[in-house]
């Protein structure tokens, strides 16, 4: 799938810079990720450099160049979720995933990213998981979560997402 | 008490199911993303189906509203008009909430609030001591309308201010009244509000723009968020207010995107605004023009720094630039441009309804109002508090936030965020406001107040603070770029319990350095931290350099854990889920833990939890 670009490119130059970063959010929460092919699609309806877009995607933590994973977990690393543990998280995900910020497993199942504060600090530590919270959590709670989410069962291993090799 | 609980005034005649004469019933479940998290949506379908089932859809009204501030026992209920106040409220519990309830006119006890350190009993929503501590005015209609609904705010004296505004009022007498009320930038830094006005109304051009920063990055700060959600109108009003003052006719409000909810708010919001003619072409008929679009940051803690917001909106990479000039003379587009806070914004419509006298009868002479934080940390109580400027924190953390639970005691406050600093004990009687808590070395911010136990470690906390900093730093200056970098290098040394004293004396440098020498406010406070540490916490500082000991024995690389044999009941629990199978031994024996193999994860720590009798088996050591 990939998200439409119908709408007509603003007409100042201005503007078109304006709608850069709400245009790559929108086709990131469509596609799931920023692909060569988008930013070079954006970079042709805006008028603005390839290099220009890369520019200012990579400044913002917020977009990714990779697909993320059937299952992807955001960590929130806020300050209550630090004091509460909140790096035992990535450590599990490390330790078990072998995933690293940003990174998603070869079988397309888990993704990992970093969060600054997430705003349920009276909730801490918090982990969301596509876009479910799940709050007041552990280490060992956590790979409870992770193991409920992906039952080791050998009998059936379902395949990826198809592009997650890209 | 629990004597009187069974006699409570339902407001119910009887088992009728009837209300008394006069007002309707109204459930309201609180919808803000704490509780909505814990399933509320949930609760409002099962409350509903119930109360159709009872046949009481007559009587009863089920509502929601946004955040309470108070997400930690939520999901939050609320019976109105009697103010009873149920928490953690399960979806299951529908049921028994309206046919005991709603139907049976007798409130369901154990749904009640109890006090998390006395065990006390609290029925009613106005009796909770969070709440009664505390002057509610930039929140005051938090969790009490239904965000989504213009009418709700409307009825408690919504867009009354701005009509006044743009109908009878000049914008020097605006800025006049705000000047009077003495409102400084809810923000962080303090700046007096009516002075940026008037400089911004003074530029010459016909172009101006205002701006609501709601690109709230602080770790442990979630009050933006919680307006936002709960009452995002009052931020619209004060936006469109301050339109008019400086002859703006194009809003924006800038909000992080890791806000979807507060998102979704405003734009119904505005939406609902435009219908009622409070936003778009001659508001409420006035001849003045003025709207408002939402502008979704993309995860940039440096876009909170105004001129970096302003590059973030023109689609640039987020980064500061020197001023001046500032935004109110040159901003967005290179046109004046005045940027304020949720909570300075929150704050204008009930300074223009009831008077600026009114406002600036509240709080300390330098410091007018009130200050929201976000309570958190090791606190029984922890969500949104608003007092008086002036109140000392000892007044936040013992009579609204509860106090320390778990019988453990209080080592720190953290205020302002990465910004801000950590204050000790000695310190609890210091006055909150703006200069108070700079001159402790500290600063408001933009509210996050971490509580911290004997548990927390303070070198721990800076280096945390710190590499946050230094991740974020937008790269663009030397001091900030290199120089966080550096001191997180010499903090992790001192975690891993490899400093020397030398170190400690090159960190404050540093501190000095990157404070003095940055471009923008994330440099200029990001030492803040460790210089508070170093100047309260000195010791714990040299525990881990000297001693090579970390005394809340919480930095791994100083830290054993051990298995206390009188204690481990061999349930073999903790050999289940050790990702290093470092700890062995048959079961009903005690357990052997191999320190060469721990990798100090706490996974162990945790799960040693069930014995009540003789306590944990597993400790930390230091």
């Amino acid at each position: 799938m990939s998200a439409k670009l119908s709408d007509a490119a603003p007409e100042t130059t201005r503007e078109r810079r304006k709608s850069l970063i709400p245009l790559l959010q929108k086709i990131q929460a469509a596609e799931g990720f920023l692909s060569p092919d988008a930013v070079k699609r954006i970079s042709r309806k805006l008028k603005i450099t390839e290099n220009e877009v890369y520019g200012v995607a990579t400044f913002y933590s917020q977009f990714r160049f990779k697909p993320p994973g059937q299952f992807n977990v955001k960590v929130c690393l806020g300050t209550a979720c630090h004091v509460g543990g909140a790096h035992n998280f990535l450590e599990v995900m490390e330790l078990d995933k072998k995933l690293g910020h940003g990174e998603t497993t070869p079988d397309g199942k888990f993704s990992l990213e970093r969060v600054a504060c997430l705003g349920c600090c009276a909730l801490a530590p918090v982990v969301v998981v596509n876009s479910e919270v799940h709050g007041r959590m552990n280490r060992v709670s956590f790979m409870k979560l992770l193991e409920s989410l992906d039952p080791p069962s050998p009998a059936e291993q379902t395949p990826g997402p198809p592009d997650s090799t890209k | 008490m629990s004597q009187e609980e069974s006699k409570i005034e339902t407001g119910f005649s009887g088992g009728n199911g009837k209300a008394a004469a006069g007002q309707r019933t109204r459930v309201l479940v609180c919808e803000g993303t704490g509780c909505v998290s814990s399933k509320s949506p949930e609760i409002r379908a099962a409350l509903e189906k119930s109360i159709a089932q009872f046949r009481l859809a007559e009587d009863v009204e089920v509502g929601f509203t946004g955040c309470h501030g108070f997400c930690q026992i939520g999901p939050i209920v609320v019976v109105e008009p009697e103010g009873i106040f149920y928490c953690r409220v399960n979806p299951k519990d529908a049921d028994e909430i309206v046919e005991r309830h709603l139907a049976g006119g007798e409130p369901v006890k154990r749904l009640f609030y109890r006090h998390p350190v006395t065990r006390e009993v609290v029925p009613y929503y106005k009796d909770i001591m969070f709440y009664k501590k505390q002057q509610r005015v930039i929140l005051r209609n938090c969790g009490k309308i239904n965000p989504e609904k213009i009418s709700d705010y409307e009825d408690r004296g919504g867009y009354q201010a701005l009509s006044r505004v743009v109908l009878t009022m000049m914008p020097e007498q605006v800025i006049e009244e705000v000047r009077r009320s003495g409102l400084r930038g809810r923000g962080g830094a303090g700046f007096p509000t009516a002075v940026k006005w008037e400089y911004c109304r003074k530029q010459p051009g016909d172009i101006k723009y205002v701006i609501c920063n709601a690109d709230e990055g602080d770790p442990g700060a979630f009050m933006d968020r919680s307006i936002l959600e709960a009452d995002p109108h009052t931020v619209i009003e004060g936006l469109a207010i301050l339109g008019f003052t400086v002859g703006a006719r194009r809003g924006f409000i800038y909000c992080r995107a890791e806000y979807p909810l507060a998102i979704r708010r405003i734009t119904i919001a505005l939406e609902q605004a435009r219908q009622k003619s409070y936003l778009g072409k001659n508001i409420v008929g006035s001849g003045f023009d003025f709207d408002v679009e939402i502008f979704e940051g993309a995860g940039a803690f440096v876009c909170g720094e105004e001129t970096a917001l302003i590059g973030s909106i023109e689609g640039s990479r987020g980064m500061p630039r020197s001023r001046p000039p500032y935004p109110a003379e040159k901003g967005l587009w290179g046109k004046p441009t005045v940027i304020n806070n949720v909570k300075t914004l929150a704050s204008i419509p009930v300074i223009i309804t009831q008077g600026a006298d009114w406002y600036a009868s509240i709080g300390t002479e330098t410091s007018k109002g009130t200050a929201v934080f976000a309570l958190t940390g090791k606190i029984a109580n922890s969500g949104l508090v608003e007092v008086p400027m002036g109140v000392p924190l000892s007044h936040i953390i013992y009579d609204v936030g509860g106090g320390i639970p778990n019988k453990k005691t209080f080592k720190a406050v953290q205020t302002g965020g990465p910004s801000g600093g950590c204050l000790p004990a000695t310190q609890l009687e210091l006055p909150i406001d703006f200069d108070s808590l700079q001159a402790a070395g500290s600063m408001m911010g933009s509210g996050g107040l971490v509580v911290m136990d004997d548990d927390t470690c303070i070198v721990d906390v800076a280096r945390f603070f710190l590499s946050f900093t230094q991740s974020e730093s937008c790269g663009k200056c030397v001091p900030c770029r290199v120089g966080t970098r550096l001191m997180v290098d010499l903090l992790e040394k001192i975690t891993q319990g490899k400093g020397t004293e030398q170190d400690l004396v090159k960190l404050e440098k540093l501190a000095l350095l990157v404070k003095h020498g940055s471009l923008c406010g994330l440099g200029q406070t990001a030492p803040n931290p460790v210089l508070t540490a170093l100047r309260y916490f000195r010791g714990e500082f040299l525990s881990h350099i000297v001693d090579k000991r970390c005394p809340a024995a919480v930095c791994r690389a100083l830290v054993t854990f051990r298995v206390i044999p009188d204690r481990c009941t061999g349930c073999r629990q903790c050999v289940k889920v050790c990702p290093t199978e470092a700890i062995t031994g048959p079961r009903s024996q005690p357990h052997n833990l191999d320190q060469s193999k721990c990798i100090k994860c706490r996974a162990c720590y945790e799960i040693c939890r069930f014995d009540a009798i003789a306590g944990d088996a597993i400790v930390i050591v230091s």
